[in-house]
């Protein structure tokens, strides 16, 4: 097989083509490392390219041929997404903070990749400490969308959903704490799994917002998806947030009928501030359900509009908390010349990180903050409670709740630097979920005018990635 | 002038005895070289998630238990968040919204009876790190070891009316918690710390004065020389139209005076909020049953029972009370030789002595438990006598030998054979004709001579009262 037929290949049938011997994953690897150094400058999609992973790959091939790895995705290569920790590979969270930052452990979602046999590729450019819509606030510069020059991959992984765009690699993984897998995933015409918070485990996932923080793959499918899901999901003891769940049946995927299934659509994810393009595309998906025999119901939801303030007061919170370890005491960027401890923490943290980080620090500390906290935080939490309730009312009539990820397509790149509040308000689709800690699903639907991918998100009921994906992939077949 | 109470509440930071770390694997154990019981979790690195160690429930639940709390059943985790170097995730996992136990309380005898001290509340949180600074290098360097010790902090009501009080609650505390097994509370090495709040106000007035607090302080007695300075100075101060101000305040131990560290102006806000790595702990009824059915028998009901089941004087039954490793050997003691009046007679003399002599204290002996029980039975049953016994168990004390097997190497054992005392006994009184004669003649005192003579003879080994009857019946066949 030639480099090119190669990385055609989803990653399901990149493994059965290992499987079977006509390509060696060496083979697959050298193909992807090749492609990268040729076509990522373009791009920008990778912070680090892992230049062993031709090595790996061969002795992953001996493994393979002795029987000792047997794994659905055994032998193929994955990008890794910066935040997630790589033992001796850099792990920076695209921020000058951790620009030297060699982790000394790997994030247990990536011990359960090596176990399964996949070659790590490199670790992919995002939006700094994954705060951002855009990638373009990387320490390392931004990530250009592959279907526009000018265009945003979206953010915060960025770069995995544009090497899956550009066919750098044929998996990937994102983390999403309030649509960061989906949202790139859908400007970049690819599929992103944001799972039910808990299935897959956050050991090694350098924190943004806990609470909403979830790792889940990118593929070129639904179904390289699912393989990629049920790899790296299970519960951990290392992280007591994680759940034990049942592993995806890929067979029920593949024939999965969505005739009798009920699809509710909230009318407030299609209000005002939704592009006409976006509106389109995602109104003719459901009809694609609807003509295959599922039934459609618009409902209403207006707790919506609590979303963006809930969620940035709870990922701010948090977000503040777990950056504070960031002080050039241990680790990371340490300035040089500092005179005492307090000049050591103000130019540490003042220097090592960006305008976006510092904003949700300062916000973080603001609604934390004595005499400011029932005013903010708690009331965030009521809020919580209640956006819970909205979403557990509409999955006792509905198998899955459908709308746009984002009301928008790619944003031109340098657009929302200028004003964070619009970048907040496009989370207005995908922050809910996160909130609750459903799983969701993007995928493509079609183009806009100026041909850049819309995508549809398909929403389930905790534990439920099945249905979710299940529909996605019989969209995904036609 | 005016006649001025002093109102003091203490905050007592325990560290808890577990083997290992309260988040991670990593040994507990005081005095490794710098940053070797450290892994990626206790030094903050990006992406570490705490793992709840269980026993630190467990260990809190018992302490709350004999501290007579109520058991808190849905606990949290809660973030207090400052930056310290020694800190590496730059927030403490503490216990604010929900602590494990509440409103419990403490008896204490003090001179006008007992006295019960009110427990607000005990709270399971981590230890940080340590700083060392090098004078060498001018440098200050990190140390990770004690990060992430599990801690207890024991929070009272302010009813403490004096040093003395405090002092009493200290060692109950120390007593207790030594007894339940979860803290060593050595102060020496910062297992056990407290921190002082005290303010004073006019006797007969309700409202509590501004009070300061002092963290830290090293030893009991250090605590109540800092309780008697502090109160000095803040009646002086405002005899002298002073305001007392809010702040913390250092105890120099050597200069013996406290100075401002900061007011309550620094204070720190601490933004709590529910740590969202760890979930809630639920404790069951049944668990507490079984906590509370297994608790040991703590130092008052121990010292109640040997006063008035075994007969120890209150005084003996205190001090052994007072030290679980001295509990552990007098109930060694007794069950080997039946005899608890005897054991604890070798305890307080004995015992403590060799103690003062080697200048260690009781936890830090080193010989087999057994040995003294042993030794007493030895001496009960007149195989060796009381002087052979004490020889013994010095021997013991320093070498832990086995008693029996060095009392018959060194051929120790009393000679109690009349068979083998008469001989001795009758050469005496060959070489004594003159003391005999006297004896005979009626002076009584010659009859000591000649018992000490006899004992001489047979070199220390025999049992004085058959050498005493053997000598009287020899005499007497005489007259």
């Amino acid at each position: 097989m030639t480099n090119e037929e190669i990385l055609r290949l989803s990653a399901s049938e990149l493994a059965s083509v290992i499987r079977e011997g006509s390509v060696s994953s060496e083979e697959a690897a050298r193909a992807y490392i090749e492609a990268i150094k040729a076509e990522d400058g373009k791009y920008n999609s990778y912070v680090t390219v892992c230049d062993d992973a031709i090595e790996e790959a061969k002795r992953i091939d001996e493994g393979i041929r002795s029987g000792e790895i047997d794994s659905p995705l055994a032998g193929v290569p994955v990008a890794v997404k910066d935040n997630i920790c790589t033992k001796g590979i850099l792990t920076s969270c695209g921020s000058r903070m951790l620009s030297n930052f060699i982790p000394p452990y790997d994030a247990t979602v990536v011990r359960k990749l090596k176990e399964a046999g996949m070659v790590i590729l490199g670790k992919t450019n995002m939006d700094e400490f994954a705060m951002g819509s855009t990638t373009e606030t990387s320490f390392y510069g931004p990530t250009v969308n592959p279907h526009g020059t000018g265009k945003v991959p979206g953010g915060s992984s960025g770069g995995s959903a544009a090497c899956m765009a550009a066919g750098l690699a044929p998996l990937s993984l994102g983390s999403d704490t309030g649509g960061s897998i989906r949202q790139p995933a859908s400007f970049c015409g690819v599929t992103g799994l944001k799972p039910t918070y808990g299935t897959v485990s956050r050991y090694g996932l350098v924190a943004f917002a806990s609470s909403l923080d979830q790792i889940g793959p990118i593929g070129k499918n639904a179904e390289d998806c699912a393989l990629l899901f049920n790899i790296i999901s299970g519960v951990d003891d290392r992280d007591q947030s994680s759940t034990e769940s049942d592993k995806v049946d890929l067979d029920k995927i593949k024939n999965f009928d969505v005739s009798g299934k009920k699809i509710g659509i909230p009318e407030e994810y299609f209000g005002e501030g939704i592009d006409e393009d976006v509106r389109a595309r995602v109104s003719e998906a459901v009809r694609f359900f609807e003509e295959r025999g599922a039934t459609v119901e618009k409902f209403k939801m207006p707790i919506i509009d609590y979303a963006i303030p809930t969620y940035y007061i709870i990922a701010c919170a948090e977000a503040c908390s777990n950056l504070s370890r960031y002080d050039g005491v241990k680790y990371g960027f340490r300035p040089e010349g500092v005179d005492n401890l307090m000049d050591l923490y103000i130019r540490s943290r003042s220097e090592g990180f960006g305008m976006e980080v510092k904003r949700r620090i300062m916000l973080g500390n603001f609604v934390l903050s004595s005499g400011y906290y029932d005013a903010y935080y708690n009331k965030a939490l009521q809020a919580k409670a209640l956006i819970k309730k909205a979403f557990d009312e509409a999955f006792e009539k509905y198998d899955v709740v459908m709308g746009p990820v984002a009301p928008t397509t790619a944003l031109n790149m340098g657009e929302s630097l200028s004003d964070p509040l619009k970048m907040y308000l496009g989370d207005i689709c995908t922050v809910l979920i996160n909130i609750v800690g459903l799983p969701a699903i993007s995928i493509p639907c079609g183009n806009d005018s100026n041909n850049m991918p819309v995508g549809l998100q398909i929403i389930g009921r905790h534990y439920d990635e099945e249905t979710i994906l299940g529909f996605a992939a019989s969209y995904q077949r036609g | 002038m005016t006649d001025y109470e002093m109102v003091i509440g203490l905050e007592v930071h325990c560290e808890l005895s577990t083997e290992s770390k309260i988040f991670c694997s990593c040994s507990t154990k005081f005095g490794g070289a710098p940053n070797t019981h450290v892994c990626e979790v206790c030094s903050g690195m990006p992406g570490t998630l705490p793992t709840l160690n269980r026993q630190v429930v467990e260990y809190a639940v018992k302490a709350g238990l004999a501290l007579n709390c109520e058991i808190t059943r849905k606990n949290k985790f809660d973030r207090k968040n400052y930056f310290y170097p020694d800190l590496p995730k730059a927030y403490q996992i503490s216990q604010l919204y929900f602590p494990i136990c509440r409103n419990g309380h403490v008896d204490i005898k003090t001179e006008n009876g007992t006295k019960s001290i009110g427990i607000h509340e005990i709270h399971m949180e981590e230890d940080a790190g340590k700083l060392v600074h090098d004078p060498l290098s001018g440098k200050t360097m990190v140390d990770f070891n004690r990060c992430g010790v599990p801690l207890i902090e024991i929070v009272s009501e302010p009813d403490f009316r004096s040093a003395d009080e405090v002092i009493k609650y200290l060692e109950k505390l120390r007593d207790t918690l030594q007894y339940l097994g979860v803290s060593d509370c050595k102060m020496q090495e910062g297992s056990m710390r407290a921190d002082v709040n005290l303010s004073v106000r006019p006797r007969g007035q309700k409202e509590f004065g501004t009070r300061t607090e002092m963290k830290n302080i090293a030893s009991l007695k250090a605590i109540a020389r800092a309780i008697d300075y502090e109160y000095e100075r803040q009646v002086d101060a405002i005899e002298a139209g002073e305001k007392i101000v809010q702040e913390t305040r250092r105890w120099d131990d050597e200069k013996e005076y406290t100075y401002a560290m900061r007011s309550k102006e620094d204070a720190q806000d601490y933004k709590y909020f529910p740590d969202p790595d760890l979930m809630p702990i639920e404790i069951s009824e049944e668990y507490i049953r079984q906590i509370r059915e297994a608790l040991p028998e703590l130092a008052d009901a121990k010292r109640d029972r040997y006063v008035n089941e075994l007969g120890l004087p209150e005084y003996d039954a205190d001090i052994i009370t007072g030290s679980t490793t001295l509990v552990k050997v007098f109930e060694t003691s007794c069950s080997i030789t039946g005899a608890p009046k005897d054991c604890s007679n070798w305890v307080m003399t004995d015992l403590l002595k060799l103690c003062n002599d080697n200048h260690i204290s009781p936890e830090d002996i080193t010989f087999r438990h057994e040995s003294l029980g042993e030794i007493i039975k030895m001496v009960n049953d007149g195989k060796i006598n009381r002087k052979t016994g004490r020889d013994v168990f010095a021997k013991v004390f320093t070498d832990n030998v086995d008693p029996a097997k060095y009392v018959e190497e060194n051929g120790l054992a009393q000679v109690s054979d009349l068979s083998a005392i008469e001989p001795v006994i009758r050469e005496v009184l060959a070489n004594n004709e003159k003391a005999v004669s006297e004896y005979l003649a009626g002076s009584e005192k010659n009859f000591q001579f000649l018992t000490g003579q006899s004992m001489r003879s047979l070199k220390g080994k025999a049992d004085p009262q058959a050498v005493r009857a053997t000598l009287q019946k020899l005499l007497d066949e005489m007259r």
